[in-house]
């Protein structure tokens, strides 16, 4: 705040202070001219008004006030760029980068304020950090094993996978099943970590242009065929024929990219597992408009230590048996 | 003395502009100060100004009353923080015209949801919030997904934000503003909206 607006606030505050505080004593005095407890000389009814002062509780009590903001107006920052006796401070604010932020909270810490929002960050470190430390230094397969870990693991992901991967982690329409050993991009823990730290982003691409209607049926036709179910023989022997494209992902055979060790998450197409639905209705649509699925990063959001413990979560899904 | 007092309790008038006089001071003293401090009125380093399409979307968003039930402010407590990520600060709110902070929580707050659920999750959720999240209150806004803009006022509106409150748009962003949201459904636009929040400080 520059000095004007410092000021500006300084004077204005307690300018108000002063004055609110000469009314209440202005108006301590007995102005009416009837001595105190006497007769007004109205009556209505046999009920007279005494010329009663102010209750003195409720003075007093007002006068703590004043009291209280003269002490807070010296222990607080209020008054304009006066920072407080007591160094206290909610958060850092007026910062333009989580850098900045970083270095500016450092910087109070080491100069004697008490940020309110560090100070809490700092105490929820010193009880939790050494546990997620702990967990951290251990590989996921042990901590799948870990009631504990996984317990804390299944909060994190219902407080922030679910939305999509549903409580019961079996996913929905677009969004991957985490149950079923069936991976797009590894269902290694390493595989596991690197979707959860850096986000995922399939590319299908729609083929109506390129293929026309009677290609995309052929396709679909084919598409299904792969996991074993009845189909037209000949619109299927077409749709076989056009199958290149799509080998350079899901592989010669349909297997998808992770069979064929590639990286671009590509489904296996033979194991009757339908991310977007399996009927010749949903297929023929992804197949004409394509698919984007997006896994979001948590990197930034969660950071690695809580990532690692969803990790292991998600990896017992599929895995304890 | 006489009693003086008097005179304001017996004159309706007077009191209320000595009331009026009186409030006027906080407004002064609380609010004045922030329309010329560098804290309040520089943005953060990576903001940027809505794009066409997002401004539209932040129309829709106004216009359905998501305000009503979703706050855009986290504020600096460790169980805001640890949900919804750093607290928001300042810089980030500069070429909000109107502010949509919101005060009410009735659905999680937004003011970092930018980057947080893919689009297609947005449009499922949107349709029927149920579909993604079967214990949600919040109503279904189908009709988005038919809407579509015409883009004949986002020009204006661009334009607004940049004469009045000084947003940086260009005259090109201007030019370009009704091509780039016309045949965009509203669905999109809201999505485009909601994937911008609180991206900006990085």
């Amino acid at each position: 705040m520059s000095t004007f607006w410092s000021l500006w606030v300084a004077i204005l505050s307690i300018l108000t202070l002063v004055l609110v505080f000469s009314l209440l004593y202005w108006n301590m005095k007995n102005y009416a001219g009837v001595e105190e407890g006497k007769s007004m000389g109205h009556e209505f009814d046999g009920i007279e008004e005494l010329n009663n002062p102010l209750p003195a509780w409720w003075t007093k009590m007002f006068w703590a006030t004043a009291v209280w903001a003269a002490y807070y107006l010296l222990a607080y920052p209020g008054l304009g760029n006066y920072e407080g006796f007591l160094g206290w401070k909610s958060s850092i604010q007026g910062i333009q980068t989580i850098a900045e932020g970083k270095e500016k909270s450092a910087k109070a810490l080491e100069e004697g304020y008490r940020v309110q929002y560090d100070t809490e960050l700092r105490d929820a470190e010193a009880v939790f950090g050494p546990i997620f430390e702990q967990y951290a230094s251990q590989d996921v397969k042990t901590l799948a094993k870990d009631e504990d870990a996984l317990e804390i693991g299944k909060r994190l992901y219902l407080q922030n996978c679910s939305q999509c991967h549903a409580s019961d982690a079996r996913g929905g329409t677009g969004f991957p099943n985490l149950t079923d050993n069936d991976w797009l991009y590894g269902g290694s823990p390493e595989k596991i970590k690197e979707t959860l730290m850096h986000g995922r982003n399939a590319v299908m691409p729609g083929w109506s242009s390129s293929m026309g209607e009677q290609g995309i049926k052929q396709l679909t036709a084919y598409v299904i065929s792969l996991s074993g179910r009845e189909v037209d023989a000949t619109l299927a022997k077409a749709g076989e024929a056009k199958f290149g494209v799509c080998a350079a992902c899901h592989g010669a055979d349909g297997k998808g990219s992770i069979a064929h060790g590639l990286p671009m998450g590509a489904p296996n197409l033979t194991d009757d597992i339908w991310l977007y639905g399996g009927s010749e209705r949903a297929i023929s649509e992804t197949l004409r408009h394509g698919r984007n699925g997006v896994m979001p990063a948590w990197k930034d959001i969660l950071g690695e230590d809580k990532i690692h413990l969803v990790t292991a979560y998600i990896y017992s899904l599929s895995n304890n048996k | 003395m006489a009693n003086k007092h008097e005179i304001v309790e017996k004159n309706i008038g007077l009191l209320a502009i000595f009331a009026i006089i009186a409030i006027s001071f906080g407004t002064l003293v609380e609010i004045t100060p922030l329309m010329f401090m560098k804290d309040t009125t520089e943005p953060v380093k990576g903001l940027k100004p809505y794009t066409a399409l997002q401004m539209e979307g932040r129309d829709i968003y106004i216009r359905e009353g998501c305000v009503g039930c979703h706050s855009q402010m986290i504020r600096p407590f460790r169980s805001e923080t640890e949900r919804y990520g750093h607290y928001s600060v300042a810089g980030e709110s500069v070429w909000e015209h109107p502010f949509l902070w919101g005060s009410k929580r009735t659905g999680p707050d937004l003011a970092r949801v930018g980057g947080r659920y893919s689009d297609e999750w947005h449009r499922v959720h949107l349709i029927n919030p149920r579909l993604v999240v079967p214990e949600s209150n919040m109503p279904g806004f189908p009709w988005l997904e038919e809407n579509v803009l015409d883009g004949e006022l986002t020009a204006k509106k661009l334009s607004i934000f940049k004469e009045y409150y000084g947003v940086p748009y260009t005259d090109e962003d201007i030019a370009n503003a009704k091509a780039s949201v016309a045949g965009k459904t509203e669905m999109e636009a809201l999505i485009a909206y909601l994937q911008s929040l609180g991206t900006a400080l990085k």
